[in-house]
């Protein structure tokens, strides 16, 4: 095939994911969208399919055969709630795929036919000449190794977060000396590079560059607690982006380039919106812990006395009688599986004609638009979602605010108690509505690890128990009113 | 080094139209979007199948083409489909 229609075909393919996303701006717009990324994708192959000759087909077809089966079965059987999992597995396969043809291009290169782990210690003697003419050859060397050490990084980093979220890891390990351990791991993969950039032919110093990236990988996102997974999983869709991009350098491939570009930046983008809504930096999350600035705050002597709570059915008779209802979901929604019953709630509501909105935080949840697919997958229309800036100058004008499964995204020391480790993260200002209802299981505090004043204002009523059955029983009292 | 710079040019265009459109994305489809792109990232499938080796390559190399298309298919398949999946539930009223 002629190159020239081939680099014309990948052209159209890259402008059809570009309308892909375009698409991806408006609901109405979002699933034609997705099928014109969709019709990118398979010209690209299509066309890839009928340039590549004398390829061993077996390979291939076995590939896309166990691909495609796998990759069905997850999406079409995982649950909303387990979103982020299925996420940060396809970041890490992003990541390994990457890595793999980084890998293959250097080996069919240096013309290495190693067979065992002893054969890739002994070097072959390979110029960077193989690899391109001049500088060009070191170009290359340099794009295969960091498109190794950013594969790598992202696959076993994947595979972390998807540990810590599916609750098969629950401790936290780090390299000794934290971010320093990280650093020297960092410099080591550097160098690592450099070495296979210097001698081509020392396969050695690629498999230390791979067992070095994977344990970044691993000790970069092991410290990381469960609630700044959204930044973990959009920064490792970033790097998977990255060197998806790195690896068209590689090949000499534009639509690989312009694709990788596109979710690079997607991923820092998503990166960059959930640390600016928890007020941190992006060093703080991957490397401190919540700063433990200020003085201690003692939880009892916040909610001594002061806590009041109440039964389901007494809640429903406050909704009766209110006008407008704002509901703010959070993680412990998404593991109570609530979404369902808080709908049914909010039919019941506007039964009676109550207006029913959505508070979302933007890190509510442990993705960046978690909160908002379990609502859709409840079947609550996309308008009733309401992002934090617009919902909160309405707060003033509500009956009743009711919490579920939120805790550190409502407090109000972030906004009040200057020198309070939170002081200064965007809220959302529940406290400022009528009244306040909070469905938790108890008083513990949450991953800030503060109590929260708003638990214990004058306003405010908690609902303990599982937020499911807590949400059944004021539907249940207010159908039956 | 003529077609580097030009790869290069490419790459950073790409950028910029990138920051241009993902801000305009709104946050009630921030997960579909992640999913959306895990499937564009499955473009490595392309490399992949270039990188897959020929009849006289290496085993090691046969080996390695079959791990990355292997992953590169997950993501196309797994990330469309799960997407439009999530999509549909947006777009029902």
């Amino acid at each position: 095939m002629n190159p020239n229609l081939i680099n014309f075909i990948y052209l159209i393919a890259g402008v059809l994911f570009i309308l892909g996303i375009k698409g991806l701006t408006k609901p109405k717009t979002a699933v034609r969208g997705n099928m014109l990324s969709a019709l990118g994708m398979l010209l690209a192959v299509a066309v890839t399919l009928l340039t590549i000759n004398d390829v061993d087909y077996r390979f291939i077809v076995a590939g896309v055969a166990v691909g495609s089966i796998v990759g069905a079965v997850m999406a079409l059987r995982i649950q909303m709630t387990s979103m982020p999992q299925m996420v940060a597995l396809l970041n890490g396969f992003g990541g390994g795929a990457s890595l793999t043809i980084a890998l293959a291009e250097y080996f069919s290169t240096i013309g290495a036919a190693p067979t065992s782990m002893a054969d890739m210690l002994v070097p072959v003697i390979a110029d960077s000449s193989a690899f391109g003419v001049g500088p060009e050859g070191t170009i290359a060397l340099i794009a295969i190794g960091l498109t190794v050490m950013i594969g790598a990084v992202t696959l076993s980093g994947s595979f972390v977060a998807f540990a810590k979220l599916q609750e098969l890891m629950k401790n936290s390990y780090g390299l000794p000396g934290g971010p320093i351990g990280n650093a020297l791991l960092f410099l080591a993969a550097l160098a690592s590079v450099a070495a296979v950039v210097m001698n081509p032919g020392n396969m050695a110093a690629m498999l230390a560059l791979v067992g070095i990236a994977l344990l970044l990988g691993l000790f970069l996102v092991m410290p990381i607690g469960g609630a700044d997974m959204p930044v973990v999983i959009a920064l490792l869709n970033s790097y998977s982006g990255i060197a998806a991009a790195l690896a068209g350098f590689i090949l000499g491939n534009t639509v690989l380039i312009i694709a990788g570009s596109l979710v690079g930046t997607s991923g820092l983008i998503l990166t960059q919106i959930m640390c600016v809504a928890m007020n941190r930096s992006l060093a703080n999350v991957l490397f401190g812990k919540m700063a433990a600035g200020g003085e201690t705050i003692d939880a009892d002597e916040v909610y001594a006395g002061k806590v009041k709570s109440a039964q389901p059915d007494e809640v429903a008779l406050m909704l009766e009688i209110a006008q407008r209802v704002v509901i703010v979901p959070g993680y412990g929604m998404a593991m109570a599986q609530a979404q369902h019953a808080v709908r049914e709630l909010a039919d019941a509501l506007e039964a009676k004609g109550v207006e029913v909105e959505y508070g979302i935080h933007p890190v509510a949840g442990r993705m960046p638009g978690h909160m908002n697919v379990l609502l859709a997958e409840a079947e609550v229309p996309y308008d009733k979602l309401v992002e934090m800036d617009r919902i909160n100058p309405t707060f003033e004008d509500t009956d009743v605010v009711i919490v579920i499964g939120a805790n550190d995204v409502t407090n109000p020391m972030a906004r009040d108690a200057e020198g309070s480790p939170i002081y200064g993260m965007p809220i959302l200002n529940v406290d400022k509505a009528r009244n306040v209802v909070v469905i938790k299981r108890s008083l513990s505090p949450g991953f800030a690890g503060l109590p929260n004043p708003l638990f214990a204002m004058d306003h405010t009523l908690m609902v303990y128990g599982d937020g499911k059955k807590a949400v059944i029983e004021m539907t249940t009292a207010l159908n039956q009113a | 080094m003529e077609i580097l710079i030009l790869l290069l040019a490419l790459f950073v265009l790409s950028l910029f139209l990138g920051v241009e459109l993902i801000t305009k994305v709104p946050p009630t489809l921030h997960t579909p979007l992640m999913s959306g792109t895990n499937a564009v990232s499955g473009i490595t499938l392309v490399g992949a199948l270039l990188a897959a080796g020929s009849n006289g390559s290496p085993m090691l190399v046969n080996v390695l083409g079959f791990i990355a298309v292997t992953l590169a298919t997950i993501n196309v398949v797994g990330g469309y489909l799960v997407t439009n999946r999530m999509l549909a539930m947006f777009k029902r009223k």
